[in-house]
C-alpha cells in the first residue's frame, strides 16, 4: 500500500465510488429517465393513420380544450394540497409528542403504533376504510344505533372521504422527518424563549418552526408527492366521483389505449407537481438540497 | 481582598423595574422551600436571601440540587412546599415568562435562526414595544457589553466569549431583578474561562443587577461573588463570603469542597480549649483548631491546607513553636504558583500534600529526598466526624 502515489489512491478511490453509484445509476437511468423519455416523445406525436404518426401538439391541446380534464387537473392538485395541510397539522402533534414528551419505551412503542399500519398492504388497509365507511358499514350503523341518524348514511364515495384516507395513508412519511426535525431542536432554546417572556404562540412561530422547517418542507413534499400520484386511494374511497388526474392516466393508458394521450398526461402531471413543489420552496424560503438531507 | 462596594441601588430603579422594585426587599427570598424526586429529596427546606445588587453563588457537586434550586427561582419547576419571593413578590403560581427573573442557560441556547440583534430584542419585541426603540435599546445593551455594531451578525459567527456577551446582553435588556445563570463557564475552555470570569464580574458590578449563579467550580465561586453558599445533598452546608468559607469552614464538607486540603481521619486523644490533639489509626500524632464541639475519643477529621505547611529539607529550619513531621517526597506536582510536593509521612506513611514556596525556594526537589514539613495547628481545622453539619 505505501508505493501507492496520491494519484493513483484517488483513482481508486473514484472506481469504488462509481461502483458503489453503480445501482443507482441504472436504477436512475433504466426505470426513471428512459421511459420518460419514450414518454416523451409519444405525447409529442398524434396517429394520423394506423401505424402512421407524425409530430404534434393535439394531446396537449386536448387536455386544454376538454374541461373535464384541466378541472380533474386542478381538482386533483388543490386536494393534494389540501390532504398534505390536514397531514402536517395532525402529524406535528404527534411527532411533538414523539419528539419531545415521552421518553424511553413510551416513545418506541408510539413510534411503533405510527409504524403498524404500515406492515398492511394499502389495499387492504384502503379496504378497511370502506368496511367502515359504506352504507352498511361500521360507522353509518353506529350512528343509526345512537339515534344520531335514521338511516344509515353513505359516507363513502366523498372528497372528505377521499381526503381522510389520503391523509391515513400519509401521515407516517410527515411524522418521520418532523421527529428528525423536532429532535434537535434543543429543549433549552425553548425554555430560553419562554424565559424571556414568550408565549406558546410566539415560540412556535419563532423557535419551533424555523428550526423543525426543513423538516416540515421535506416531508410536505413527499406527501405531496405521494398524494398526488395516489391511484388507489382516491379510486376505492372516492368511486366513479372521485376525479383523480392519476385516473386520467390509467384510463388512456389502458382503457382507451390512447398511449400518446397518457404520456402527455403524465408529463402534465409531472411539470405540475415540480412546480407546485418549486412554489412551495420559495415560499417556505427553503433550499431543496439542505431540505432533502433531512428528509 | 476589599469587599465588594455595593452598586447604588438607584441604578435599578429604571424604567422596566416596575412596581417590584420595593428596595426594603430584598431580591430573592426562599422559604423553606422544599423539592421532591421520587424518594430522592432534591431541595431540603431551604430558606436564604439574597441581598439587591449582590453577586450570590450556589457552590456544590454535580447532584447537589443547585440546578434544581435555579429552576425553582426561573420557574420552570414548582417547589413542592415552601416559597420563592422575588423583589418581596411571592412567585408561586407565575409562570417564568411573566417573572422578573431571566436566566443565562448552561449552554447559553442562543436563538441559532436569529441574528444577535433579534436575539437580543427577542425578550423586548414579546413586550410589543415598538421597532424603532428595541432597535435603540438593542444598540445601546451591545455597547454596553463591548460588542458594538454586530447587530446584524449571525450566532455562529460570534467566539465563544462574544457568545457569553450576548447571552447574558439579551437577559439584561429586559432590566430583570434577578440573572440566574447556570454554569455558563463550563463549556468554555481554561483560557477563555479565566477571562469570562473577569469580565462577568465586572459585568455585574456595571450593570448593578442581582446575579445569581451556579457552578460546580470552586474557583468560579470564589472569584466572583460577594456571598457564597456552598451546597451539598439538597441543602446549604454553609453561607457565606468566600474568605469565611475558605478560612472558616463550619462543616467537614465545605473544608474538603472549597479549595484543595489534606484531609486526615483520627480520634481526639485530648480536647483543651479549641485545640485538639489528634491520632490517626496509624499512629500520626497532629494538633488542630476545633470546629463545633469535639468531644475526647471521638472519631474525628482535620483538614490542612497544602499551603498552610512549611516546608524545609532540614528540620532546623522549621519554626520550633509547631510539631513538625519527617517525609519523603512521593512525587512533585509542578504547576506554577500552584506547585505542590506529595510527601509520605516516614513512619505512619501517610500522604500529604504540601504547596511548594511560591519563591522557588527548593523548586530543586528530587523524589525520594526527605524533608520536614510543619503547620500552625491554629489553621488546621478538626471536625467531629460523624455529625454531618445541619
Amino acid at each position: 500500500m505505501q508505493t501507492d502515489r496520491p494519484g493513483v489512491a484517488a483513482a481508486r478511490t473514484r472506481l469504488l465510488f462509481l461502483l458503489l453509484l453503480a445501482p443507482a445509476l441504472l436504477w436512475l437511468v433504466g426505470l426513471i429517465v428512459l421511459p420518460h423519455l419514450e414518454l416523451g416523445v409519444l405525447s409529442l406525436r398524434a396517429r394520423v393513420a394506423p401505424r402512421q404518426y407524425e409530430a404534434s401538439l393535439a394531446q396537449y391541446r386536448t387536455f386544454f380544450e376538454e374541461p373535464l380534464y384541466w378541472h380533474t387537473f386542478v381538482r386533483t392538485a388543490v386536494m393534494s394540497i389540501v390532504a398534505t395541510a390536514l397531514t402536517l397539522l395532525l402529524a406535528f402533534p404527534v411527532a411533538w409528542t414523539i419528539a419531545k414528551i415521552v421518553r424511553g419505551r413510551t416513545r418506541s412503542l408510539l413510534f411503533v403504533l405510527c409504524l403498524i399500519p404500515f406492515w398492511v398492504s394499502e389495499t387492504v388497509r384502503t379496504l378497511g376504510w370502506m368496511i367502515l365507511l359504506r352504507e352498511s358499514g361500521v360507522l353509518p350503523g353506529l350512528l343509526v344505533a345512537m339515534g344520531l341518524t335514521a338511516v344509515p348514511i353513505e359516507m363513502l364515495y366523498r372528497d372528505a372521504t377521499i381526503l381522510v384516507g389520503l391523509v391515513y395513508t400519509s401521515l407516517l412519511f410527515m411524522v418521520v422527518p418532523l421527529i428528525g426535525a423536532l429532535e434537535t431542536l434543543d429543549d433549552s432554546l425553548i425554555e430560553a424563549a419562554y424565559d424571556l417572556g414568550g408565549s406558546g404562540l410566539s415560540i412556535m412561530r419563532q423557535i419551533v418552526i424555523p428550526h423543525a422547517a426543513p423538516g416540515i418542507t421535506a416531508g410536505c413534499i413527499v406527501v405531496f408527492m405521494l398524494t398526488l400520484g395516489n391511484y388507489l386511494t382516491p379510486t376505492l374511497l372516492g368511486g366513479k366521483n372521485s376525479l383523480w388526474f392519476t385516473e386520467q392516466i390509467y384510463t388512456q393508458f389502458i382503457t382507451r389505449f390512447n398511449w400518446e394521450q397518457g404520456a402527455a398526461f403524465g408529463f402534465l402531471l409531472l411539470v405540475l407537481s415540480t412546480a407546485i413543489v418549486w412554489a412551495g420552496l420559495k415560499l417556505a424560503g427553503q433550499r431543496f438540497g439542505e431540505v432533502m438531507q433531512r428528509a | 481582598m476589599a469587599s465588594h462596594p455595593e452598586p447604588s441601588a438607584a441604578r435599578l430603579a429604571g424604567p422596566g423595574a416596575g412596581p417590584l422594585a420595593a428596595v426594603t426587599h430584598p431580591d430573592l427570598e426562599a422559604l423553606n422551600v422544599t423539592k421532591r424526586f421520587g424518594a430522592h429529596l432534591a431541595v431540603d427546606a431551604l430558606s436564604f436571601s439574597v441581598a439587591r445588587g449582590s453577586f450570590f453563588s450556589i457552590l456544590g457537586p454535580s447532584g447537589c440540587g443547585k440546578t434544581t434550586l435555579l429552576r425553582m427561582i426561573a420557574g420552570f419547576q414548582r417547589p413542592d412546599s415552601g416559597e420563592i419571593r422575588i423583589g418581596g413578590q411571592p412567585m408561586s403560581g407565575v409562570a417564568p415568562n411573566r417573572r422578573p427573573v431571566n436566566m443565562v442557560f448552561q449552554h447559553l441556547a442562543l436563538f441559532p435562526m436569529m441574528s444577535v440583534g433579534e436575539n437580543i430584542g427577542y425578550g423586548l419585541a414579546r413586550r410589543a414595544m415598538p421597532r424603532a426603540e428595541i432597535a435603540r435599546r438593542v444598540g445601546a445593551m451591545l455597547e454596553r457589553v463591548g460588542m458594538p455594531g454586530t447587530a446584524g451578525k449571525r450566532v455562529d459567527e460570534l467566539s465563544g466569549g462574544q457568545k457569553q456577551r450576548v447571552a447574558i446582553a439579551r437577559s439584561l435588556v429586559l432590566e430583570p431583578t434577578l440573572l440566574l445563570l447556570d454554569e455558563p463557564l463550563g463549556a468554555l475552555d481554561l483560557k477563555l474561562r479565566e477571562h469570562m470570569k473577569i469580565e462577568l464580574k465586572q459585568l455585574q458590578a456595571a450593570f448593578g443587577t442581582t446575579f445569581v449563579y451556579i457552578t460546580h467550580d470552586q474557583s468560579e465561586a470564589l472569584v466572583l461573588s460577594d456571598h457564597v453558599a456552598v451546597m451539598n445533598a439538597g441543602r446549604f452546608e454553609q453561607l457565606g463570603t468566600p474568605q469565611a468559607l475558605y478560612y472558616e469552614p463550619r462543616t467537614p464538607f465545605v473544608a474538603g469542597f472549597v479549595g484543595a486540603a489534606n484531609r486526615i481521619a483520627g480520634h481526639a486523644q485530648d480536647v483543651g480549649g479549641d485545640a485538639v490533639e489528634l491520632v490517626t489509626a496509624q499512629g500520626l500524632v497532629m494538633y488542630a483548631r476545633r470546629i463545633g464541639p469535639v468531644m475526647a475519643g471521638a472519631a474525628v477529621e482535620a483538614f490542612v491546607r497544602p499551603e498552610v505547611a512549611h516546608l524545609a529539607r532540614d528540620a532546623a529550619e522549621l519554626s520550633t513553636q509547631y510539631p513538625h513531621y519527617i517525609a519523603q517526597v512521593e512525587s512533585l506536582l509542578f504547576d506554577g504558583a500552584n506547585s505542590a510536593v506529595l510527601l509520605r509521612e516516614t513512619s505512619t506513611r501517610i500522604e500529604f500534600r504540601i504547596a511548594l514556596p511560591q519563591t522557588g525556594r527548593l523548586a530543586d526537589l528530587r523524589v525520594g529526598e526527605t524533608v520536614a514539613f510543619g503547620f500552625d495547628p491554629q489553621r488546621a481545622v478538626c471536625f467531629e466526624a460523624a455529625v454531618h453539619a445541619d
